[in-house]
């Protein structure tokens, strides 16, 4: 196995990652940027070089301010390898990626780790069926592939990117049946407390506000406080089901998508045995991370959602902030140069992260929905383990996630339990009536991206 | 908190001795440091296999194989074994002849259990194989299971023949007080009249403070399993000229291993896993099946088990103190004979005699018996 | 098998076309479009079924997580459709429950008459 020597590797090309890479290079490192795409952008911004104007347009002001990220590092030095699908990161900063069917290597002096975000887990009935997709994954066939979907379309759940998806499928003609929304009027109660810290943020609040008031006025039906979701239909998704003060009801729809919010890509952190901690605001693990994104491994840090959930402005700025923290450790620039630059994105991050808070509380995504109360519900989709399942593991004598994939595969399929790992979490937490943080989560192990025996062999 | 038996570890070697002990009426703690199986027992290839071993251990192989085939009448469960008989595999005529060498070894000692096949018969067990393959030793009673399934059910059934186990209790320190003995732990003191240590890659540190160090060294073990995909092997498989551990699960998975050694981080009790490693046994396994090259890896691990310098475990009463007794340094075999191994612990525990001499896994075997001072 | 289309296009970027086969239907989509868009755009509902349970499954997150989207292209199997985008000639097709391999019979037979 032949490891390139490089100062630094960057996984994951989407905002922090593209910040981060260009911020390194600019300082005078090598740096290349791997990721699995066929360009840069993540999942904010994705196909953001290719989209025209008029696409741009469609998709608002927020989506086409990814392009100055994209330009910005196009001008820059950095190596950046498309179709790069990383499989294993060491602690020794080795870092083995497979790009068209071959194994390569580098061997890094540091590595920063900007594998984002990925959808909540949205454990219901029927949420295995075809037609039944995340609303970010909706959003990607829209800003990559300009396509969405025809005949009844359902969005349901909670969070901002939801009422996005709505507002852009109005702007893009797209016809809507509802908007399902899971949050109540307690919701607001509770995010009340934060409201006065969000004002401070007040361009994202107004956003947030006129989003809804857009798709009112599109003439979207918006339910709110529903739960008792269930998809209904046979090898299709044909309706969704669900109750609102009390009244069942049941909406055609051929397409249904979920959102509950995103949650930390914890694949590498975990596999390298970071510290993470569950973090009660954002009911999702965490890397333990110092104010430079630096993990408790030597010259690994992490940038962007994966270090929890900030969104793309605060993940481009935590990509600069992390490269500057790497290239002190890596001797580049001095502390004080150090400080003095990050001092601005500091003021700049904090007015990010204000709105947070109260984002955090008003989509909390409810209970019923993350840990299913049915015990038929599938929780993971790749071996099809259910809900009762896993809480009979527990009367077994299961104490964790760990034990879970031992007594009935659970998290052993092709996702390596990125599906099923905070559900699982949550069920044995509750079932046992402890933490998360005491329950933890599964031991993430290589490969963390599929790789044959057969490219293995040729490595 | 009295027993008549403390065991420290909670693995497949301790739980089965557990149970065997309680089968003859006598009271056991079992104190884990972690979960049950959580080390080789529960994360192990989980190959059931008397072939290939050191005609030491051969007996205790051969007893634990019959419970093998008897788990619902000793478990109440299966477990997940699957008599699918291990096949050793042959790739070139000086291999073969190794094979033939083997079996001539077995003979003169009185073993029948391993036989050699020729190609044609490998032909008709395996006809997916690769055609270079030209032979090899076959066991027909062996084969495989599950191993967490395995430690949850002999753990269960101790617990229902009143074993009690006390996970995340690791012992903190091991005293005797006039016979029996004290241990230890954060959620308070565990004393017996008996003492077993079957703490697998932690025993070494124990027996080292009864006086007894024994040349034990743990390392991690890696394993890696594939994708499903549609039955192509019955058989667990192994190679003769290279380290191969090789079964397709009911389930459609295929488990490779084969003595692939992984970095350890043993203070965090932790095996880690470098793939790039595992390069040699993927080119092992596309050489006999070079349809799967297709398939993908979908997870690799690792399991922390204890070695020992002459590839033979500890199976002994102490030489240096009274009413203790070890079973451990497995070096990776350890999962079959673990069943057996119980039952002959529990006798040994209990002063009883076995026509199964323990002599090879003596703790003294390591240093001249000048320097051992039994008392 | 392509149906009538749960999807369609909002506009009308890359007018270039290639053509690929899905379970050998010719199917003429978008260039530049990911395998799994290119399916979903093309009337493909159900991209496979579990290996567990023999239930229909389709693209859930597209982007590269959910692993719902696994289909055989060119020969490969359990490739993750939302990542690889189109090629012409592209011979896409569906993986029903465990994949089944295809094994190498000839050379065994050769090996047969050799004395």
């Amino acid at each position: 196995m032949n490891l390139e020597p490089i100062d630094v590797v960057v996984v994951g090309a989407g905002p922090a990652g593209m910040a981060g890479a260009r911020t390194l290079s600019e300082l005078g490192l090598s740096v290349v940027l791997l990721d699995e795409q066929c360009a840069v952008g993540g999942q904010i911004y994705r196909g953001i070089a290719s989209a025209s104007p008029a696409r741009r347009e469609m998709l608002g002001p927020d989506y086409a301010a990814g392009a100055k990220l994209a330009d910005a590092l196009r001008g820059s030095t950095v190596r950046h390898e498309t179709g790069a699908s990383v499989w294993q990161v060491t602690r020794e900063r080795h870092v083995h990626y497979l790009q068209n069917g071959k194994v390569r290597s580098f061997a890094a002096k540091a590595v920063l780790l900007a594998t984002g975000a990925m959808e909540r887990p949205f454990p219901i009935p029927g949420w295995t069926l075809p037609g039944v997709m995340t609303a970010g994954a909706a959003q990607i066939l829209l800003k990559t592939a300009g396509i969405g979907p025809q005949g009844p379309v359902v969005l349901a759940g909670c969070g901002p990117l939801l009422y996005l998806l709505g507002w852009q499928y109005l702007r893009a003609g797209i016809a809507i049946s509802a908007l399902v929304d899971t949050s109540r009027r307690e919701d607001y109660w509770r995010a009340r407390g934060h409201l006065l810290a969000a004002l401070r943020a007040w361009p994202y609040l107004r956003k947030g506000v006129s989003l809804l008031r857009a798709l009112r006025k599109g003439g979207v039906p918006h339910y709110t406080g529903a739960e008792g979701l269930q998809v209904e239909g046979e090898g299709q998704a044909q309706a969704l089901s669900f109750t609102v003060d009390g009244q069942r009801q049941h909406l055609p729809a051929s397409t249904v998508l979920l959102h509950q919010g995103v949650v930390p890509n914890i694949q590498f952190t975990q596999a390298l045995r970071a510290q993470h901690r569950w973090d009660e605001a954002q009911l999702c693990f965490v890397p333990e991370t110092d104010r430079w994104g630096a993990l408790d491994v030597p010259f690994i840090s992490v940038a962007g959602d994966g270090a929890g959930i900030g969104g793309a402005q605060a993940a481009a700025i935590q990509g600069r902030l992390a490269a500057l923290g790497l290239a002190r450790d890596l001797g580049s620039i001095t502390p004080a140069q150090r400080d003095s630059t990050a001092a601005p994105l500091r003021a700049e991050l904090e007015q990010n992260l204000r709105i947070r808070p109260f984002l955090d509380a008003l989509y909390r995504p409810r209970e019923e929905n993350r840990i299913p109360p049915r015990d038929d519900v599938t929780v993971c989709r790749c071996e099809e383990v259910t809900a009762g399942d896993v809480r009979r593991f527990v009367e077994l004598g299961c104490s964790g996630p760990n034990q879970a994939k031992s007594f009935g595969r659970c998290g052993m399929g092709p996702c390596q339990g990125r599906m099923c790992g905070l559900t699982v979490t949550e069920i044995i937490a509750k079932s046992r009536g402890l933490t998360p943080d005491e329950v933890g989560y599964y031991r993430i192990r290589p490969p963390i991206k599929p790789i044959t025996l057969g490219e293995l062999a040729s490595g | 908190m009295a027993a008549d038996v403390l065991v420290i570890g909670a693995g497949l070697h301790g739980l089965s001795t557990a149970l065997h002990l309680a089968r003859r009426g006598v009271k056991v703690t079992v104190l884990e440091a972690d979960y049950a199986g959580r080390h080789a027992s529960g994360v192990n290839a989980g190959g059931v296999r008397t072939l290939g071993r050191h005609l030491a251990e051969i007996p205790l192989a051969l007893a634990s194989r019959e419970l093998w085939h008897n788990l619902p009448e000793l478990l109440g469960d299966d477990a997940g074994f699957v008599p699918s008989g291990q096949l050793k595999l042959a790739e070139n005529e000086a291999e073969l002849e190794q094979c033939r060498a083997r079996m001539a070894e077995l003979q003169a000692n009185g073993f029948t259990h391993e036989v050699t096949i020729d190609r044609d018969e490998v032909f008709e067990l395996l006809p997916t194989v690769a055609p270079h393959v030209v032979g090899g030793i076959w066991v027909a009673d062996d084969g495989y299971a599950v191993p967490y399934r395995v430690v949850t059910a002999v753990r269960r059934t101790a617990q229902r023949l009143g074993v009690v186990l006390h996970e995340q209790t690791p012992a903190l320190s091991v005293t005797q007080r006039g016979s029996g003995w004290q241990v230890d732990t954060p959620k308070g003191r565990f004393e017996a009249e008996h003492l077993v240590v079957t703490a697998g890659a932690w025993a070494g540190r124990l027996a080292a403070e009864v006086g007894e160090p024994v040349p034990t060294y743990p390392q991690g073990l890696m394993l890696m399993v594939t994708h499903r995909v549609a039955p192509f092997c019955k058989q667990v498989l192994g190679a003769t000229g290279r380290a191969l551990s090789f079964k397709q699960f009911d389930n459609g998975t295929v488990v490779i291993g084969g003595k692939l050694i992984g970095d350890l981080d043993f203070d965090a009790r932790h095996g880690e896993v470098d793939i790039v490693r595992l390069i040699t046994s993927a080119q092992t396994v596309t050489d006999l099946f070079p349809h799967l090259k297709h398939l993908g890896i979908n997870r690799a691990w690792s399991g922390i088990e204890a070695f020992i310098e002459d590839d033979l475990p500890v199976i002994s009463q102490s030489r240096h103190a009274s009413n203790l007794t070890y079973s451990f340094g497995y070096c990776g075999s350890g999962f079959q004979m673990s069943l057996g191994t119980g039952e002959r612990v529990a006798q040994l525990v209990l002063g009883e005699d076995s026509p199964i001499n323990l002599d090879a896994f003596a703790i003294d075997r390591f240093q001249p018996l000048s320097s051992t001072s039994p008392n | 098998m392509p149906t009538d289309s749960l999807f369609r296009r909002v506009d009308a970027e890359g007018a270039r076309t290639v053509e690929v086969t899905f379970d050998d239907q010719p199917l003429s989509v978008p260039a530049g479009l990911t395998v799994a868009a290119a399916l979903l755009l093309g009337g493909v509902r159900q991209f496979r079924t579990s290996p567990v349970g023999g239930g229909p499954r389709a693209p859930y997150c597209m982007m590269g997580v959910c692993f719902e989207c696994l289909v055989e292209i060119d020969g490969v199997p359990s490739r993750q459709s939302c990542l690889i985008e189109v090629a012409d000639g592209m011979r896409i097709r569906s993986q029903q429950g465990a994949r089944d391999l295809p094994f190498p019979q000839p050379e065994a037979v050769v090996m047969e008459v050799q004395p």
